[in-house]
């Protein structure tokens, strides 16, 4: 299965880039990693080679939600965590357009927690970018539901005392069929990335970590180094290794996953990843090598790539339009027990 | 042979248990009834617990059946007959009754216990307390087990079918045909022959206690209503609304997407539009009220019609996703059944007190258009009407239904779709700005803007949530802009009295004073207290909204034609507040808020009183001039 982009028009001329910028001044401060989203974002989208009018972008409120009035297809700036309550009524009603949404950590975790882990149960076929810059920065940095736990910020004077989600972990908990991790400033890897998630039929999501320069400046320097030793790189198929390959993902004699020195284990001992997994239990496992508090240690890649039944596509095939609606439906106006009066 | 007594109208109330089927005994009476071309009112009035405590007073449902060889416009106020299954429905309803009138009881159930259960010290069916009413305590549970006897169910099993045994008692009595609810339950339990035979003997042996015993002296007939001819059927709210809504999306060649989240009045627009999949129509069980909105909302960008039902719980939740509907200038239909709140309330019961919510219920100047339906079958035409506005003009419209009309039935005259009027949404296919361009915040005449629904090439563009710019619709926070944007929803909204009907009087005689105006499902009981009233030689007029923002452009010069002004609401008096502020006249408020329709008679009084202040007062102004 798993062409997301089936049944939507492709473009009859070829496109670039440029057509994907809209006359909008974008409006992000300098230095945000918003805009290395944006950038890489508008060269994937004419290597899709769907039409132009048939993308739809719906966000929902925060820095990352202003998105779509950057972009030069259709959009919905929409309202704050909605985002995928109102993208699910657009792919349910159109087949032939790619919906993407684009929401923040507390868009989509804290007052959209709800519309998010139910578009990921049904697997409504939508791709969802999730700017995670672990702070609210719209709103002028107060601690959000990524935030490490003890952040101190305008509205934590004391320390939050909240415990952060872990975005990966969430979605797997939700069944998610197409869950990955990217970072803003790895051009290649996002784009990568967010092409097999659009492509993905299903719902898809995509935690990108992002800088916020102005309020959480530097939250994933740790993991932007060469070689960074927290970077577990995450690709199908292949051996889990990291840190120059000095470091190995393997599973102890408790059936635990554990991080060692490749040193000390047998090649064959090395957990190979396997993102298209029927079974969730290997990427949840994987999620939680993520250290949420001071990112110490995070998988990158697609942590699940599986096919299970596309809620929009399984809604579309219970509904038919007769071909002569007009009578069918003055038969159920009339009903069947009618009587005359003369 | 039995004498046969023509009557004019007749009120039937069936209580008993809730687990008693006293609804649909309910309905087939009424099936029965609407055969025979009586005109009909129906009220269920049931509790929200599924499973209340058995033979409690707050277990009692109930059925009321208004028929009439006149018309028929409330489910009546005092019922004329009651069907008692239980003790706890005789003290629940008795009050009610008719002096005078019928009571079948079911006398199996008068037992120490139950009688206990409901603070009765001794059997009023033996105590002389029902001395007023004409009693027929008969042992119904004895009499159904017995008939079901060779069916060879357990006695608990064989009892429930008692209900068809009250049934076929009153068909009899009532002189109604047998054949359709034998019908109906040889389909209803085709897959349960045990159950179906069961049903039909009791049913059968109900008919026959009537005609074989002497315990009743005459029976009753009604003859058929004068009606319009044509054809007709029976009708509730939810379900006129689910077929008015097909039809608007019909009309405007539009598939149908329906988000919702079950909530109680509303649920049954859900079933009724679920079962439609084959009729173009789509239907989300959201996982909130919100997203149940929000999904409408991205259907109908998408350029599906978006609709989304629900209760007054549920219209709070949705109002932010409302609100960004009139921001975005965006079709949506939003339909509040309304339930007597707030919170939870009283769920399973009618009220009309969210019509502030509806008009003001938003942040920011939001205005919208707000429909109510006066009737059961009313509800097709205004979700109609509902649908149009929404098209026309690009914006969400809420349409008012309450808990009364939306489980009660009346005969309807079945509509010809083709004569319904087609709805153009003018969806944008070419540009319409400078150098090609599209602006999706340039107006029409009506100060509609276009709309291009996404898949059409050359027309890419945003909309959201933030103020945009008037005509190009690009991110304005301009002092000035926003001052015309706001000013243009408004302008936009209240343009739309320019197409809607002028408010009517009804005031037969010409001589009124008082003028009683309502909105949405008071309809039936002001025009029945209307007849009363005139009846005992007091005239008023009445006038009926069924558009509740913008007003009739003539309110205003109706409400100042009368002495006085009355206005009946099942609320505090939200429409009377709206038009004091509006028009400054001085309108009165009748406010009743017990969870039922206002009661024609208690309204009929009031206006009659109301009437005899004027003439006292007109006698001593004569006395004065001379």
């Amino acid at each position: 299965m798993s062409t997301g982009l089936a049944k939507i028009p492709l473009s009859l001329t070829p496109l670039n880039r440029k057509e994907f910028v809209s006359d909008q001044e974008v409006r992000w401060c300098p230095g945000c990693g918003d805009y290395a989203v944006l950038a890489a974002f508008q060269s994937l989208m004419p290597q899709l080679g769907i039409a132009r009018e048939n993308t739809v972008i719906v966000s929902g409120i925060g820095c990352s939600s202003r998105f779509p009035y950057y972009v030069d297809t259709y959009g919905m700036h929409s309202i704050h965590g909605r985002a995928p309550a109102i993208a699910t009524g657009v792919a349910i009603a159109r087949p032939d357009l790619a919906v993407w949404v684009v929401t923040g950590d507390g868009d989509a975790l804290s007052i959209g927690g709800n519309h998010l882990i139910h578009a990921l149960r049904r697997n409504v076929n939508i791709t969802i970018m999730l700017f995670n810059n672990r702070i609210y920065g719209l709103t002028k940095g107060q601690f959000s539901p990524t935030s490490e736990a003890g952040k101190v910020t305008k509205s934590s004077p004391a320390g939050s005392l909240d415990h952060p989600f872990n975005p990966v972990t969430l979605a797997l908990g939700a069944e998610a069929s197409f869950v990955a991790r990217t970072i803003d400033s790895d051009r290649k890897h996002l784009t990568e990335v967010l092409t097999a998630a659009v492509n993905h039929r299903g719902a898809s999501l995509v935690e990108i970590y992002q800088n916020c320069p102005i309020f959480n400046d530097g939250a994933f320097d740790g993991l932007k180094e060469v070689d960074s030793p927290a970077v577990i790189p995450l690709v199908h198929g292949q051996p889990i290794t990291f840190a120059k390959g000095e470091l190995g993902v393997v599973r102890g004699a408790d059936g635990r996953l554990r991080v060692r020195a490749t040193s000390d284990v047998a090649p064959s001992d090395l957990v190979v990843h396997d993102a298209h997994a029927k079974d969730a239990t290997l990427a949840f496992e994987l999620s939680q090598l993520t250290d949420t508090q001071t990112l110490s240690a995070s998988p990158i890649g697609i942590f699940r790539d599986v096919d299970r039944s596309v809620f929009d596509d399984q809604t579309r095939k219970q509904v038919s339009m007769p071909l002569d609606r007009a009578s069918e439906l003055q038969k159920l106006i009339t009903g069947r027990d009618t009587w005359t009066v003369l | 042979m039995t004498d046969v007594h023509s009557l004019d109208r007749v009120v039937i109330r069936f209580a008993g248990d809730s687990g008693d089927g006293m609804q649909l005994t309910g309905d087939r009476f009424t099936s029965d009834t609407a055969t025979l071309g009586n005109d009909f009112a129906t009220l269920p009035n049931f509790p929200a617990e599924i499973r209340a405590p058995q033979g409690t007073i707050a277990g009692v449902s109930s059925f009321q059946l208004h028929f009439s060889q006149g018309d028929v416009k409330t489910p009546g106020d005092q019922p004329d007959v009651l069907v008692a299954m239980n003790p706890a429905s005789l003290k629940a309803n008795i009050g009610d009754l008719k002096r005078g009138g019928l009571i079948v009881a079911d006398r199996n159930e008068f037992n120490r216990r139950n009688l206990a259960k409901v603070g009765y010290a001794a059997d009023p069916l033996s105590d002389g307390s029902l001395d007023a009413y004409q009693l027929h305590a008969i042992d119904l549970t004895a009499m159904t087990v017995a008939a079901v006897a060779p069916f060879g169910l357990g006695r608990k099993d064989a009892s429930r079918a008692k209900n068809m045994f009250a049934l076929g008692l009153l068909t009899w009595l009532y002189t109604r045909p047998a054949e359709h609810t034998l019908e109906f339950l040889d389909s209803k339990f085709a897959k349960r022959p045990e159950i179906r035979d069961s049903n039909k003997a009791a049913f059968l042996a109900g008919h026959a206690f009537g005609e074989t015993t002497e315990t009743f002296a005459v029976r009753f007939e009604v003859g058929a209503a004068v009606v319009p001819p044509g054809e007709y059927r029976q009708i509730t709210g939810n379900k006129a609304l689910a077929l008015g809504l097909m039809a608007g999306a019909e009309r405007a060649g539009l598939p149908l997407f329906l988000g919702a989240y079950p909530i109680t009045p509303a649920s049954d627009v859900l079933h009724e539009l679920s079962l439609a999949k084959e009729h173009g129509v789509t239907t989300f069980q959201a996982e909130d009220e919100i997203a149940a909105a929000g999904a409408a909302l991205g259907a109908s960008y998408a350029g599906h019609l978006g609709v989304t039902t629900t209760s007054g719980p549920g219209m709070a939740l949705k109002s932010e996703t409302i609100s960004l509907a009139v921001m975005l200038e965006q079709p949506l239909v939003v339909c509040d059944i309304q339930r007597a709140g707030p919170a939870t309330g009283m769920p399973t019961k009618t009220e009309q007190a969210d019509l502030f919510q509806a008009l003001y219920g938003r942040h920011g100047e939001a205005p919208l258009p707000v429909l109510a339906a006066k009737s059961p079958a009313d509800c097709f035409a205004i979700a109609i009407e509902g649908v149009r506005i929404a098209l026309r003009y690009r914006t969400p419209v809420i349409i008012l239904s309450d808990g009364y009309l939306a489980n009660g039935a009346e005969p309807w005259l079945v509509p010809d779709l083709a004569s319904i009027d087609r709805i153009d949404p003018a969806f944008a296919t070419e540009p319409n700005g400078p150098d090609g361009t599209f602006l999706p915040y340039a107006r029409d005449e009506r100060l509609a803007r276009p709309l291009a629904v996404p898949g059409t090439p050359g027309l890419e563009h945003r909309i959201g949530g933030i103020e945009r710019a008037d005509g190009t619709g690009a991110i304005s926070y301009a002092p000035d802009n926003h001052d015309r944007m706001v000013r243009l929803r408004q302008a936009k909204v209240d343009g739309i009295a320019a197409e809607i009907p002028d408010l009517e009087v009804v005031d037969p005689s010409g001589e009124a004073d008082v003028l009683v105006l309502g909105w949405g499902s008071t309809w039936g009981p002001i025009d029945a207290a209307r007849r009363l009233a005139a009846k005992a030689g007091r005239p008023v007029a009445t006038a009926h909204l069924r558009h509740l923002n913008p007003l009739p452009a003539n309110t205003g010069e109706v409400l100042r034609a009368y002495k006085r002004v009355i206005i009946p609401e099942m609320n505090l008096g939200q429409l009377a507040t709206v038009l004091r502020a509006t028009y400054l006249v001085d309108v009165q408020s009748f406010s009743r808020v017990r969870g039922l329709p206002i009661s024609p008679a208690e309204l009929s009084e009031y206006l009659i009183s109301v009437a005899d202040e004027f003439a006292r007062a007109a006698a001593t102004a004569g006395k004065d001039a001379r």
